[in-house]
């Protein structure tokens, strides 16, 4: 669900397709019928934007009918807890307790654990006033004596526990309701929640894929949230054969996300300090983590980071220099920096390895911001539309503007390839492989690596012998790397060992546990810890699978340790028998006093017994249980209900997407409440279907890839012969909405929003179908399918679907909707020139939109 | 009598490799058309665009000289049912659990398919392409499969229209014809064909023909046990009229669907008949001169 | 690269998906088969070749016979039609200068290549033969050049029928008995006709029989050929191929008729009935030729009759989808 496998991961879609022959049922749900469902063995098609209801269709399906796993459930998950008196759902307003609604965000002090400090559950305990509700940094943020919720009720019986406001929260997604927001007939859902009930238990396990079919709407969190609760019901978490697969996109996107690349984290998750901790990293320690579980040592963590950026100069005295790191002041997420581009605030802009022309919400917003940059900095493999905006784009086109009136200095430098660097890319599975550099990159071109390399030496060499003291951090910093090969590259694998970690012998770490608070120990990043183990690049490891276990533990290394299955514990029942022998995976050898498995290593302390149970006042790892899986929570338990680190509710629940056809089926509350937007007049968004204005733009359209390109084209439009294979923008619609709007097969159409118009070739096909939905009457609602590869550059050009789009953000991630929208759509190509602003301002006035 | 230009094993003696080629089983290929890039690039194919053709997401349209691997794309409009989802292996299984839980149907309506699948030159045992090609620049290899030779191609283009499969062309930029050349290079170096290895499914599998067949009927029972009525397989018989292929298919619905002939027979198999008819016609002509000259008056 | 559909989805088509019936017997209407890469050379060649061929054995039967002004024409004629038919030949190839590649080897499996063979040998005899006749000189080369000019010029005028008949192309190859006749008629009917227009009326009598014959055996065979194609035949009713078809015919008719009449008094009747004549056989070549990209064209063509054999095997209880020889000459 919310995953097109096929298309998207072909090569891990291999595995599919084997399981499938071993006997697996095969459901893809997705509003189309695609290359992944051509696969399955049931297509559900469903309106985009609706998987919540959908998934809480399927809870309560397995809910009211007694389908969970029982045991797992009452030992392994939080269900037994006992939550505060405070708490109240959404019931009809579809607001939970906290709302502060002047704000926007909820105070989020009432769905804590009963028994807890209310500003303990923050999980973003250091935010200022302004920044409220804008930063979050997962589950971290939890205290709990020796690990223990206070209040629990092992019956699950309690009306106050997770399990009992669970049922009630769900008892709401009937079938009927669910065919109604949907437009999906019962019997499937049923279908597919019968199918997963059958498929889960001791004898059987079954897994969730998803991508940014789910990910790309703002409540795109939520909806993974959903499939955790049903996976955790059925117990199919840290079990062979069972998770949640979070398909990841870029090749390295996960690798980049560990590292990271993201503003508000650190390496290994760890959050980026906020200005409320001052320069005492015992307050950012106390304020970030949890005392119990693997968080519980976050200092050693965070002080061997600090030991290797800036080595010597981080001492006991300094505080290992915490003070050197940059801290949040506020949302600096994509969205918000561009914005801040266009007031002017941002003057200068590095881009590398994005285009965000063409692969982010509102081109002609991205291109204002780019247009109003002192300097811009792209850095890539061809010219990009990124590089190209100050001469050639729709503006320039419809004479909005010229180039001359655009005063950023752009610098375009060429970057090396993939092919032409050492390097890892990390998978799926959190799997790091390393890869080995093919070719040298030609002429001037050169890695990323190198680029940043030689950024730092020349801003030192800037900075030499400065003593303002906000020029210590970058001074102080190790910066020493050797360089090889003919244009002197820093060598990848020295960086990797810095990410490792040394003891203060200069022996290499082995794993995280062995990380140290007292800057005995250094580590680039903790969750890659022992990557480079026994001074061996592990990661490097490529014996073929077949020349080993089905584990393969010689391929590759995955984080943290080399698990390959997270929470594996799980895999064992409480007293760590296996829960079958079919799906035995890791258990407790009783005469060995020791976890043992398979072949893959314990997501778990290797000797702690099952039925150890901490002592008062016990931290860290000593605060877990035997039987309690899920370490990385501070209870060890695998959360149905999120006390922590979700800014827009503890529970899942059904919200429209910002721009929907219809109203909220459920609550009053129609749209995510949470949910950020930008009213501004380059960011116009189209009145909701229900109001005045919305019957403008009456289908729903969402927007996605094909396997033959890739995300903005910069790496698949310069390659002719992918080219071939999908050489033109086009739309999808079904055979009713070309008949009702007069679009011929293989001609033109024009799809319209408040934003713009945008043309493409039509594919008429079956694969998309009307759906039924809506109450007092239901009604058909169209669906449009765009991909959004194409731009104004590279071999094949085409209209962006990112022209259409608006800013509008989960505010937990600040992702943007792209999945779900609505427009207008009508037969032609789209006018030229002026004539193309003239079209776009009358359906503003249509639709009531002040342009 | 059949003539025909004999080579594989013959003529190599102990030089003849095992006959190798494609087991192509389209009930598992998923359309990523990572063959035809990979053919492409390994063997320095030109672009050939075709534009948007609204063939669902083929573009390419078929093999031709700048295309030796073609991926067709058909949707199809289906009722449900057992045959309605022939092409899922799980189709009796899931039957059987509607049944038993009383749901009813669980696609609404008429069904739909969509079939992928793969295609290349079929490396004919009898070639009606090298038959006919005057110049011998076709010719049988060692592994028993069919390769032009491009220094010895005039571009006559006598071999195009022979093709029961419409696999060659000419190419305009160079007066040659190409086709898939199952890899020849590669072979020699004992590696397996570009496009095998770079399909993820495994849809696409190499090997010795003889390993292959047997593979085949064993896949192909499966699928009709599981209730794809129409699982076949196409050019898998040495009895059919191309003597069987080197590169044969697992076929979820008629050949036709995929644009491949039903029965397709080895162009010059009747060369006789026509050499007979020549002869004939010869000697008639030869007649009809001396009728003509010897046989008026003045 | 022939076949493309340049960027536009086949007309029509209302959906990328397939409705059950209609279009379900093809692949988007799409050709099964590859249309011939020939270009115009190639049924003037025929045309050519058939000339010449069947000049060159006139010429040497009325050689024989003492008619030597129409055997000095012949020659003539025989030469310059197999002077053109190589360079027409050569200049179709995609790699011209490969030419010489045809007789790298001797195949009876391939038409072209016997052909080829044959074109060269009859071509350098007819040559020498002509050149004897119009200068008197090589005369003992020209000996044993004349009658194997002559039989050598029978096959070219032949074989092409085959040639295009060991195609895939429906049309041709199921019209393989006949297409060599129908070409030997109509070479003879160009030979005639060529000769009748070039030769004065007294000396060219045996031009206008053989002219007459050619003509009347091109009109049966072309309705024996249709008549056993059956609806295979459909390009010959219509479409440019069959614009070309009823113009063979009505040529071949209008002038087998002056032929048989004016053409034996009157030079200007016979000048206008030779090429009459001459029209009416380029014309049919090119007929076939252009029949054969119509047929090549429509999947209908090729997947009809291969799907009646399958269905008839079936019901013959016949394996799946064996073929065979019989299937085909049945
Ligand atoms: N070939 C190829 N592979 C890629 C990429 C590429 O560009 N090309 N990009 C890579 C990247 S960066 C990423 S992030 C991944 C993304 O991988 P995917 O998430 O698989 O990619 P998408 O095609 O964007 O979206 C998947 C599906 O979501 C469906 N969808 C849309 N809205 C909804 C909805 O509301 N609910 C549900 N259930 N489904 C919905 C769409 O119809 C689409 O089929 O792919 C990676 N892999
Ligand atoms: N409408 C719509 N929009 C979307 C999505 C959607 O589903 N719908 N999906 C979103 C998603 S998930 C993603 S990930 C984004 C992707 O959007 P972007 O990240 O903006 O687009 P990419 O084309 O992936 O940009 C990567 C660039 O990096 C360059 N590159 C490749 N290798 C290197 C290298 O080694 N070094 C450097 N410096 N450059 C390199 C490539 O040439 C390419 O131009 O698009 C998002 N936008
Ligand atoms: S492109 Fe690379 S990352 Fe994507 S599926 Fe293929 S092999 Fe995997
Ligand atoms: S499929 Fe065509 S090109 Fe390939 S070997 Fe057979 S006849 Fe020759
Ligand atoms: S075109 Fe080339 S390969 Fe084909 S028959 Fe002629 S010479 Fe042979
Ligand atoms: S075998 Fe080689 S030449 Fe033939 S299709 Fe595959 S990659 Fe192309
Ligand atoms: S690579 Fe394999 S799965 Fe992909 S299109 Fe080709 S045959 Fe199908
Ligand atoms: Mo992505």
């Amino acid at each position: 669900m919310g995953s097109n496998m096929a298309e998207q991961h072909p090569v891990g879609f291999q595995w599919v397709v084997e399981a499938k022959e071993r006997g697996a049922s095969v459901m893809h749900v997705d509003p189309r019928f695609t290359r992944t469902s051509a696969m399955a063995d049931l297509h559900v098609p469903l309106r985009a934007g609706t998987d919540i209801a959908f998934l809480g269709g399927v809870i309560n399906y397995i809910l009211s009918g007694g389908r969970e796993f029982t045991e797992y459930v009452r030992h392994y998950t939080n269900a037994r807890v006992i939550i505060k008196d405070e708490f109240r759902d959404v019931d009809e307003l579809g607001l939970f307790s906290g709302w502060m609604p002047e704000d926007g965000v909820y105070d989020v002090s009432s769905w804590g654990y009963k028994g807890t400090q209310g500003e303990l559950t923050a999980g973003k305990k250091e935010q200022t006033g302004d920044v409220s509700g804008d930063q979050a940094h997962g589950a971290h943020g939890m205290k709990l004596e020796h690990g223990e919720p206070p209040e629990q009720d092992w019956t699950l019986e309690h009306p106050n526990c997770v399990f009992q406001i669970l049922k009630r929260h769900f008892a709401r997604y009937t079938p009927e309701v669910v065919e109604r927001i949907c437009g999906v007939p019962r019997e499937q859902m049923l279908h597919v929640a019968e199918t997963l009930c059958r498929n889960s238990g001791r004898e059987r396990t079954g897994a969730v894929c998803y991508a940014v079919g789910w990910t790309q709407h703002t409540h795109g969190v939520q909806n993974i949230r959903a499939a955790a609760i049903i996976q955790l019901l059925l117990g199919n978490i840290g079990r062979p054969g069972g998770g949640i697969l979070a398909l990841r996109g870029h090749a390295n996107i996960q690798g980049s996300t560990d590292i990271p690349t993201l503003y508000d984290i650190l390496p290994g998750y760890i959050p980026m300090p906020h200005p409320t901790s001052e320069d005492d990293l015992d307050r950012f320690v106390e304020l970030n983590g949890p005392d119990t579980g693997v968080w519980g040592s976050l200092k050693s963590y965070t002080v061997s980071m600090l030991k290797a950026w800036w080595g010597e100069a981080a001492t006991p005295a300094n505080n290992f220099a915490y003070s050197y790191l940059p801290r949040i002041d506020g949302d600096h997420s994509h969205y918000p920096m561009m914005l801040r581009m266009i007031d002017r605030e941002t003057k200068g802009f590095i881009v590398i390895g994005q285009n965000p022309v063409v692969g982010s919400a509102n081109s002609s917003l991205q291109r204002k911001a780019l247009a109003n940059l002192d300097w811009l900095v792209v850095r890539d493999t061809s010219e990009i539309e990124t590089a190209a905006f100050w001469y050639d784009s729709p503006e320039i086109e419809t004479g909005k503007t010229r180039p001359e009136e655009i005063g950023t200095e752009v610098f375009f430098m060429p970057a090396a390839a993939y092919t032409e660097k050492d390097g890892t890319f990390t998978n799926t599975q959190r799997l790091l492989q390393w890869r080995f550099k093919a070719v040298e990159p030609p002429w001037d071109c050169r890695s990323d690596l190198w680029f940043t390399h030689q950024l730092g030496k020349r801003v030192r060499e800037k900075l030499a012998g400065s003593d303002d003291p906000k020029d210590r951090p970058i001074l102080d910093l190790t910066w020493d790397y050797p360089t090889q090969g003919p244009q002197k590259e820093p060598d990848a694998e020295t960086i990797m060992q810095e990410v490792n970690g040394r003891h203060a012998d200069g022996r290499f770490i082995s794993k995280y546990q062995e990380l140290k608070d007292d800057g005995s120990t250094t580590c680039g990043s903790w969750i890659h810890a022992g990557i480079y183990a026994d001074g061996v690049n592990q990661a490097a490891r490529k014996r073929p699978g077949s020349e080993q276990s089905w584990i393969a533990p010689e391929w590759g290394w995955a984080w943290p340790a080399d698990r390959r299955i997270l929470y594996n514990r799980a895999s064992a029942d409480p007293a760590g028998k296996p829960w079958s022998e079919r799906k035995r995976y890791i258990w407790w050898d009783s005469d060995k006093r020791a976890w043992t498995g398979v072949g893959d290593n314990p997501d778990f302390e290797p000797d702690k017994d099952p039925g150890y149970e901490p002592p008062e006042g016990a931290k860290g790892m000593a605060a877990i249980s035997g039987s309690s899986p899920f370490i990385v929570h501070p209870d060890g338990l695998g959360w149905l209900f999120s006390p922590s680190g979700l800014v827009d509710g503890p529970l899942p629940t059904h919200y429209e997407p910002h721009e929907s056809p219809i109203d909220n089926l459920l609550y009053r509350e129609r749209s995510n409440p949470t949910r950020q937007t930008f009213e501004r007049p380059e960011n116009p968004y189209n009145p909701p279907g229900v109001e005045p204005g919305g019957e403008v733009f009456p289908f729903v359209f969402t927007t996605y890839r094909l396997t033959e390109h890739h995300t903005a084209g910069g790496m698949s439009r310069s390659v002719p012969f992918l080219n071939e294979l999908q050489p033109e923008m086009f739309c999808e619609v079904s055979p009713e909405l070309a008949a009702e709007r007069g679009l011929e097969h293989g001609g033109w159409a024009m799809i319209a929003t408040t934003r713009t118009v945008i043309e493409a070739r039509v594919l008429v096909t079956d694969r998309l179908r009307p759906l039924r939905i809506g109450s007092d009457p239901p009604r058909t609602v169209h669906q449009v399918g765009l991909p959004y590869h194409w731009g104004r550059k590279g071999l094949v050009t085409g209209d962006s679907a990112n022209e259409l789009l608006p800013l509008v953000l989960d505010r937990n991630v600040h992702i943007s909707e792209y999945k779900a929208a609505t427009c207008d759509i009508r037969p032609g190509r789209r006018p030229r020139g002026p004539a193309l602003r003239e079209l776009v301002a009358e359906y503003r006035r249509r639709a009531g939109v002040s342009s | 009598m059949k003539l025909e230009t004999h080579a594989w094993p013959g003529s190599y003696g102990a030089e003849a490799k095992p006959r190798v080629g494609f087991f192509t089983d389209t009930s598992i290929c998923i359309g990523c058309k990572a063959c035809e890039v990979a053919c492409k690039e390994w063997n320095h194919v030109p672009e050939s665009s075709e534009g948007f053709t609204g063939h669902s997401y083929d573009n390419t349209v078929a093999l031709d000289a700048d295309t030796w691997r073609h991926v067709a794309f058909i949707e199809q409009r289906k009722e449900v049912g057992v045959d309605g989802a022939a092409s899922l292996a799980q189709s009796a299984s899931l039957d059987q659990l509607i049944d038993e839980t009383g749901l009813g149907t669980y696609q609404e309506g008429d069904g739909l398919r969509w079939l992928m699948a793969s295609d290349v030159c079929k490396h004919c045992t009898h070639a009606a392409c090298l038959e006919v090609c005057p110049t011998g620049a076709l010719f049988r290899t060692e592994f028993g499969t069919v390769v032009v030779q491009e220094d010895v191609c005039n571009g006559c283009g006598y071999c195009v229209p022979a093709c029961p499969f419409g696999v060659l062309d000419r190419r305009e930029e160079d007066g040659r014809v190409w086709k898939c050349t199952l890899c020849y290079d590669r072979l020699k170096d004992d590696r397996e064909p570009a496009c095998a290895q770079a399909c993820p499914t495994h849809s696409i599998q190499f090997g010795e023909l003889s390993e292959l067949r047997e593979r085949a009927q064993v896949r192909v029972e499966t699928l009709r046990d599981a209730g794809a009525e129409k699982a076949q397989l196409y050019l898998h018989d040495s009895d059919d009229g191309i003597g069987g292929a080197g590169a044969f298919f697992l076929l979820l619905d008629d050949p036709e669907v995929y644009g491949l002939p039903p029965d397709p027979v080895d162009t010059t198999h009747d060369i006789g008949t026509s050499w007979k008819a020549v002869g004939a016609a010869t000697a008639g002509l030869g007649l009809t001169l001396a009728a003509a000259v010897f046989g008026g008056r003045r | 690269m022939t076949g493309g559909s340049g960027g536009r989805p086949d007309g029509g088509r209302r959906s990328a998906t397939r409705e059950e019936g209609a279009t379900r017997r093809s692949y988007y209407g799409q050709p099964v088969i590859k249309q011939p890469v020939w270009a115009p050379e190639i049924p003037w060649y025929f045309f050519m070749g058939g000339l010449g061929g069947a000049s060159g054995g006139l010429a040497y039967l009325a050689g024989l016979r003492g008619s030597e002004l129409l055997a000095r024409r012949s020659w003539t004629i025989a030469l310059a039609a197999l002077t053109i038919s190589p360079v027409l030949l050569i200049k179709d190839l995609g790699r011209p200068e490969r030419f010489l590649n045809m007789l790298r080897m001797f195949k009876v499996t391939s038409p072209m290549s016997v052909g080829s063979w044959v074109l060269a040998a009859s071509g350098t005899t007819t040559a020498l033969a002509a050149l004897n006749s119009l200068t008197g000189r090589l005369s003992r080369l020209s000996r044993a050049g004349r009658p194997a000019a002559a039989a050598l010029g029978l096959p070219l005028a032949t074989y092409t029928g085959a040639l295009i008949a060991q195609t895939a192309v429906p049309v041709w190859h199921e019209a393989r008995r006949e297409l060599p006749a129908l070409f030997a008629a109509g070479a003879a009917t160009s030979a005639g006709a060529a000769a009748t227009v070039a030769t004065p009326v007294a000396d060219a009598a045996p031009a206008r029989r053989l002219a007459l014959l050619g003509a009347v055996a091109e009109l049966v065979l072309a309705r024996v050929m249709e008549r056993r194609l059956g609806e295979l035949a459909e390009p010959y009713h219509g479409g440019p191929s069959g614009a070309l078809s009823t113009a063979a015919r009505g040529s071949t008719a209008a002038g087998a008729l002056l032929v048989a009449t004016r053409a034996r008094r009157s030079r200007g009747a016979a000048i206008v009935a030779g090429s009459l004549l001459l029209t009416g056989a380029a014309c049919e070549r090119w007929s076939v030729f252009k029949a054969g990209f119509a047929s090549a064209s429509d999947p209908r063509y090729t997947i009809d009759p291969q799907r009646g054999r399958v269905t008839k095997r079936r019901a013959s209880g016949g394996a799946g989808v064996a073929a065979g020889e019989a299937a085909t000459d049945a």
